[in-house]
């Protein structure tokens, strides 16, 4: 019975390792963690633009996100998104290196027909932006060579951590506004092809799909290039908060 | 009719060397030939001055063999739309024009010599699976097995294939997705397709992955491409019937092996 059992968990598992070994299973999981990081993309976006309904609104957000479960929850969102960039990046990294396996002598002159530039680059807007990732966290997370996690206030009669006074005082830094807004740029690239390139890849586009998830991956990502860069150009150059 | 005069930048190479573009002039060739019938004259005048001829590919002649190859100017069969480089024209160029001729390139179609390169991996990916096993003895009557209209159409655009590997020459991966897409897509449409359905969407894709092609990052430069106009819709329903199938194999009974003839 038990010897059943194991084997039955082993045929599971050895098809999973096989699915992940092929190119539609690993280029599933980026589709997959693609989906989830752009949930968590439109997520963040929505709550920093609380910076401009007000101080205490942003700092009860943030205070929110700290205390949910008990301190958990941030946590359990944290490793979750972990997971999802970790499989996202060393399945992408994967794919193109067999990639250019595929073709190792290249053409004289070759013409792309239909791609876009962005479709092109995506693993140097995906690397960039890792790279962004580390900053970001750094920066605002870690506090890393800032003293952003003395800020604090009172709200509600409690002593919270000052989330605005951070963002205004990192945003009041040109270079790091300036590299926040590169960011931002490369990761719209990379959602104009990726939104809409995840549908096809989990088999869901059909011909009335696809035109419609092109257009929402192009809108989505406008709206995430102006959503999040508004906060560092406003802050930057007009001054808001300072 | 006119007369064109081309530069030509052939690609030339044997077997497994190095190769490199010869530079080829091709003074009055008529507009009306065929882009491989230019390539005929541009032998002959080879031959006849005891050089060696450019190899390419070619059979048919009339765009449903799938054997002529060759990248134009950047683009496989040329820039024509839905057009294989047999029925390309030279009307389509311009005297003065400097033509790029390389091989369809990617590391599963070595080359051969010059223009041809190896395609017998398409042969080994169909053969783990693009087919629907039929037992010898009485066949079942043609109209017992009813098929909707709209299946049947679908089915044969993918059935349009000719397996000619523009779509691998295309992409910037060397991905094989189309071809596989449209033949496994086929079948996997048909009713005559179901029972093997799964084994052969497993098998015709671990083949492709073990041939080496590169991965599909949904650009659709192979639709572009595609000399019949294949859908890469079919990619779509392959990643589906791929995710499905390895679902099954994972908790049921999948069939083990899609068995081919060598």
């Amino acid at each position: 019975m038990f010897k059943m059992k194991t084997s039955h968990m082993s045929a599971v598992f050895d098809s999973l390792s096989r699915f992940y070994a092929s190119s539609i299973g690993k280029k599933f999981l980026v589709a997959l963690t693609g989906l989830v990081l752009i949930g968590f993309v439109f997520g963040h976006m929505i709550g920093n633009l609380l910076i401009f309904v007000g101080k205490d609104a942003i700092n009860e957000y943030g205070h929110m996100l700290q205390t949910a479960l008990h301190g958990g929850g941030v946590w359990i969102a944290r490793l979750g998104l972990l997971a999802a960039v970790g499989i996202h990046i060393v399945a992408t990294i994967q794919l193109t290196r067999a990639n250019r396996a595929a073709r190792k002598d290249a053409y004289g002159q070759h013409k792309a027909q239909v791609s876009s530039k962005a479709s092109h680059t995506m693993i140097w807007s995906g690397l960039t932006l890792l790279a962004f990732i580390v900053y970001h966290l750094l920066h605002f997370t870690v506090h890393a060579g800032n003293d952003y996690g003395t800020y604090h206030t009172t709200l509600h009669g409690e002593t919270v951590h000052d989330v605005y006074r951070m963002v205004i005082a990192g945003f009041s830094w040109a270079p790091a506004s300036i590299f926040y807004i590169i960011a931002m740029l490369l990761l719209s690239t990379h959602l104009s092809h990726g939104f809409s390139s995840l549908f096809q890849t989990l088999g869901v586009s059909t011909d009335k799909t696809e035109p419609l998830f092109k257009k929402l991956g192009y809108a989505f990502a406008g709206l995430v290039l102006v959503g999040n860069c508004s906060i560092p150009i406003a802050i930057l150059f007009f001054h808001y908060g300072r | 009719m006119s007369l064109l005069n081309l530069h030509l930048k052939v690609w030339r190479q044997n077997g497994s060397q190095p190769g490199h573009f010869q530079d080829i002039e091709a003074p009055e060739i008529p507009d009306h030939a065929s882009f491989l019938e230019m390539m005929d004259i541009v032998n002959e005048r080879l031959i006849s001055k005891g050089e060696d001829p450019v190899a390419f590919d070619h059979d048919c002649r009339e765009g449903i063999c799938g054997m002529c190859s060759m990248q134009i100017n950047g683009v496989p069969h040329g820039p024509e739309k839905a057009t294989t480089t047999c029925q390309l024209h030279m009307r389509k160029f311009r005297t003065g024009d400097t033509i790029w001729i390389e091989p369809f390139r990617a590391s599963a179609f070595p080359i051969l010599k010059d223009l041809m390169v190896d395609r017998t991996a398409f042969d080994r990916i169909q053969q783990a699976g693009g087919f629907v096993t039929v037992r010898t003895g009485a066949p079942q009557d043609a109209n017992a097995l009813p098929i909707g209209k709209e299946v049947a159409d679908a089915a044969m655009d993918a059935a349009e294939c000719i397996g000619c590997g523009a779509c691998v020459a295309a992409c910037k991966n060397a991905s094989a997705m189309l071809f596989v897409s449209a033949k496994a897509g086929q079948l996997n449409s048909l009713p005559q397709g179901q029972p093997e359905k799964d084994r052969r969407t497993l098998g015709m894709v671990r083949q492709m992955d073990k041939e080496g092609f590169g991965n599909c990052t949904n650009q659709y430069e192979c639709e572009a491409a595609c000399p019949k106009g294949i859908s890469v819709r079919w990619i779509t329903k392959l990643n589906r019937d791929y995710a499905i199938a390895s679902v099954k194999e994972a908790f049921g009974n999948t069939p083990k092996v899609a068995g081919g003839g060598d």
